[in-house]
């Protein structure tokens, strides 16, 4: 066996040195003769280094069926004039960095990308920036491809007219990191994708969703921030889907979720961080899903539940000076709360283990009525409010009588 | 010096003033007598502005005062039961009131002495007796050298020894030319100290004089008796 | 005007004596050294103690206020035969029964503060809280004053102060909420916005959950509401209806007052 491992790696190394020798380096300069990256791509051999040198390139829609590797230096601009897509990369093993893009078009019949892959394999976007595209990236069809650390800006006014940062559709077995994106109509769109790893990731003032997610099976999320968009974060119709580590922070609106789940099922929900969003977690239709040790922090709902979510278990949640904890439409529970820490339980702890002796139930009857009637908001804080919550807690009559976590912590958790 | 002219009170459905025109006379002690209800103190209290008059005015040495408050400095009143500040000492009380009135104590050492009034000067008012409230009222009504002297029922509570010095010292007063009012229960009291006489049945006047006027009128010896005989007269004078 | 400050005067320094205000004082004081002192937030603190300002000072001030009125009978009565004008003694009756009240409840909530809190967070949470207690304090006073004034019997004006009292705070709320529902399907914000404005309790937490608990309320109908708070005509609206909650029953009490007998 060590034989074979140790021949296989001098094959691949001497595989490597092969391509090095082989591989050229063109370089675009505009005061030179070569100075378009169309005509660069036109006379390089597969695996060649595109070098661009600074300046500004406008040459419509350039399109890429070899293997290259392009590399921006001193920050070369390609300028899509609003009218064009500008890359439209069709080869496996295309790589893209250090390239500022602009003004790919707008326009309502195509999807025009300023980076667009098509049917490829092994694509790498790293260190670019994008500036007033209509689509940032755009990975359609395609695995194994990387998006790295690019920065995109986007200054539409409408979701009609803008489009999205990055684009996955029909893809698996990808990994977006690192990326900062801002103004677009969803800051990361993921549909018909698997096996991909969305990370690191921070989506801000996008005019829909920081993240949107759907049919997008086995993907794992974590340590992604996504703040001030306009509806939040919406993962829906995926199965086994990790989130963790994620923070959502002031996504306000009366349709804004700092997370919206939309039939998802078996999946984690695990160490995320919910701060001043209108809804922390808003969840319809998601089922055997798991809740655990997230924070939810001064959010007008931590969760709103609805009822046709079955066997989810919430546990080990701190759930921290949030105006409603829980609300759900439905007397009827049919999921699993159980010790999480709720900051407004007063019960008492007589037996000092940690887990209050009185059961705490996060529902109150003002929180259903203000989800059904928005403007009885106006009463927030009123004692008669308060006096018809503890009518309710004595004799519910509103509230699901299950919905009870049988051993509230006393204490928050770390 | 105080004139009232057409004045007229209700409390709600019960008329307590009808059409009252009287004219105190200076320097002399009018008494204002009459059964129980028959508006004794609510003259007074309109003469002080304590209560306001439905009708008519009064006038305040040719000034109407009905919502002014200036002429009361020239007033030294004892309400019938007084009423104080409870928790403030006897001599808080005092001082309070010198403050208000911006007027000097005057003669004040006097009357506490003759009042025997001195051992309460340091208690608070809600430790005192009932009598001893009286006499601090007493006081309150002398002690600025007012030019009229109001007094409801000033003996009422007392006991025998200061009684008697306070209705010395109201003749004191009279004879300093003073211009009082007082009403009393008791006859025997108000024969011994009055000049004039105001007799009210319910609400009305039905005599205005000298005392010795009204004696002799009634041809009773008493005045108590010829009081009597008054009342069982007005039927007639209806 | 200088008889105005004579009663103050006197009204002060027997407030200062009166175990009623130490006590309130210090209700304030021990409320708010707890608050600070345990909630792990100044935001949190500020929260529950607004909640609790809410119910109390209202409820206090016009129990306190129509009282003092009675209490002070014999002394308005003593005073009355004084050359002094009716509405010097007013005011300072009310300036004498309201000022200390209001200041020992700023006093307790600050000192509290200071001592606990002052390092953790901001102070405008505090100030926002003192300014709407300072109000009721003046409203709720005022209301009293005029309560007083019109029941001549003491047992009907306290009936009727408290009666008040559980109208504004509690069951003119209930009313909101029937009103919410009743007409649900209509686009009602604006109408329920203006009737909540009317109270003043409900002006005094609309104006403090805004600050507080943005979040819940910035569904469609916080963002309406937010829209109004968040303008200088809906401060200077808001503020102009705590002033007349203020001066209406204030002068209707000092009319009342000037007709009043003895």
């Amino acid at each position: 066996m060590k034989i074979y491992f140790s021949i296989s790696c001098i094959f691949f190394f001497l595989l490597a040195i092969q391509i090095k020798i082989y591989a050229d380096k063109i370089i675009v300069d505009k005061n030179t003769a070569v100075n378009s990256v169309s005509k660069a791509i036109e006379i390089a051999k597969p695996y060649d280094e595109i070098i661009i040198k600074s300046g500004n390139y406008k040459e419509g829609n350039i399109i890429i069926t070899k293997p290259l590797r392009f590399i921006g230096e001193d920050s070369p601009v390609i300028d899509g004039e609003n009218q064009y897509e500008i890359f439209t990369v069709h080869a496996d093993d295309v790589s893209i960095s250090g390239i500022i893009f602009k003004n790919a078009g707008v326009s309502y019949l195509k999807e025009n990308a300023a980076v667009r892959f098509e049917n490829t394999k092994n694509g790498i976007v790293s260190n670019c920036r994008f500036f007033g595209n209509f689509f940032g990236v755009y990975l359609a069809k395609s695995r194994n491809c990387k998006v790295i650390n690019n920065y995109f800006e986007a200054y539409g006014k409408k979701e009609t007219s803008s489009g999205n940062g990055i684009h996955l559709w029909y893809c698996r077995e990808s990994e977006i990191t690192g990326n900062k994106i801002k103004g677009h109509r969803d800051g990361i769109y993921l549909e018909f994708v698997t096996q991909t790893t969305i990370s690191k990731n921070y989506g801000v003032n996008n005019l829909r969703y920081g993240l949107h997610f759907m049919f997008s099976d086995s993907c794992r999320y974590y340590t992604n921030h996504f703040e001030k968009n306009s509806a939040g974060v919406a993962v829906m119709y995926s199965r086994y889907v990790d989130m963790e580590g994620n923070m959502f922070s002031n996504n306000w609106g009366p349709a804004s979720y700092g997370l919206l789940l939309k039939d998802i099922s078996r999946s984690k929900i695990l160490k995320n961080y919910f701060i001043e969003n209108t809804t922390g977690i808003f969840i319809e239709g998601c089922d055997g899903s798991e809740f655990l040790n997230n924070q939810f922090e001064k959010n007008g709902w931590a969760i709103k539940l609805m009822a046709n979510s079955m066997e989810n278990i919430f546990s080990s949640n701190n759930f921290i000076a949030n105006t409603f904890d829980l609300s759900t439409n439905s007397r009827q529970n049919f999921n699993k709360f159980n010790a999480n820490y709720w900051s407004k339980y007063d019960g008492y702890d007589l037996d000092k283990d940690g887990i209050g002796d009185v059961p705490y139930r996060p529902v109150k009857l003002y929180s259903i009525m203000a989800q059904q009637n928005e403007p009885s908001l106006i009463l927030l804080n009123s004692l008669f409010i308060d006096l018809l919550n503890i009518a309710e807690s004595v004799f519910p009559s509103l509230t699901p009588e299950t919905l009870i976590d049988q051993s509230p912590l006393m204490r928050k958790l770390n | 010096m105080i004139e009232l002219k057409n004045i007229e009170k209700s409390f709600g459905k019960y008329q307590v003033l009808k059409n009252i025109s009287l004219n105190i006379e200076p320097g002399k002690i009018t008494a204002i007598v009459g059964p129980n209800g028959s508006g004794k103190t609510t003259i007074i209290k309109s003469i002080l502005g304590l209560v306001q008059p439905d009708k008519g005015e009064i006038l305040f040495n040719n000034k109407s005062v009905i919502k002014e408050y200036l002429y009361r400095k020239d007033i030294g009143y004892m309400p019938q039961a007084a009423s104080f500040p409870d928790n403030l000492t006897v001599n808080e009380v005092f001082n309070m009131i010198s403050d208000i009135r911006m007027q000097q104590m005057n003669g004040n050492a006097e009357l506490i002495n003759i009042l025997n009034l001195q051992p309460e000067l340091n208690k608070k008012i809600r430790t005192l007796s009932g009598g001893n409230k009286q006499k601090v009222s007493a006081c309150i009504a002398l002690m600025f050298n007012p030019k009229i002297i109001i007094l409801d029922e000033p003996t009422a509570g007392l006991d025998p020894a200061a009684s008697a010095n306070l209705k010395k010292k109201i003749v004191e007063q009279r004879d300093a030319g003073k211009t009082i009012i007082l009403t009393s229960h008791i006859m025997a009291e108000i024969e011994e100290l009055s000049d004039n006489i105001l007799f009210l049945i319910e609400g009305k006047i039905v005599y205005d004089g000298s005392l010795k006027n009204l004696v002799e009128l009634s041809g009773q010896a008493k005045l108590e008796n010829a009081i009597a005989a008054m009342m069982n007269k007005e039927f007639r004078w209806d | 005007m200088g008889l105005i400050f004579k009663i103050i005067k006197f009204e002060f320094s027997n407030a200062l004596r009166s175990k009623w205000v130490i006590f309130y004082f210090s209700f304030f004081l021990i409320l708010s050294f707890l608050m600070f002192n345990f909630e792990d937030e100044t935001g949190k603190a500020v929260l529950s103690l607004m909640n609790i300002v809410l119910i109390v000072i209202p409820l206090v001030s016009i129990i306190f206020g129509t009282m003092y009125v009675y209490n002070s009978n014999d002394y308005i009565q003593m005073v009355l035969c004084q050359p002094l004008d009716r509405r010097s003694l007013y005011f300072g009756l009310y300036l004498g029964n309201a000022v200390p009240l209001a200041l020992s409840f700023v006093a307790g909530i600050f000192i509290g503060f200071v001592f606990t809190g002052a390092d953790t967070a901001g102070i405008t949470p505090v100030l926002i809280l003192t300014i709407n207690g300072f109000a009721l304090t003046l409203i709720f006073t005022s209301i009293a004053f005029l309560t007083a004034i019109k029941f001549s019997d003491k047992a009907r004006g306290l009936g009727a102060a408290i009666l008040i009292w559980l109208m504004l705070a509690v069951i003119y709320d209930g009313l909101i909420l029937f009103v919410t529902y009743f007409f649900r399907d209509y686009p009602i914000e604006n109408i329920i916005l203006g009737i909540s404005l009317i109270n003043p309790i409900d002006l005094a937490r609309i104006f403090f959950i805004l600050d507080f608990n943005i979040s819940a309320l910035m569904g469609y109908t916080g963002a309406l509401f937010n829209k109004f708070f968040g303008t200088s005509l809906g401060v200077l609206v808001s503020a102009g209806l705590m002033i007349l909650w203020f001066i209406i029953p204030f002068l209707l009490g000092l009319r009342s007052f000037n007709k009043k007998d003895f």
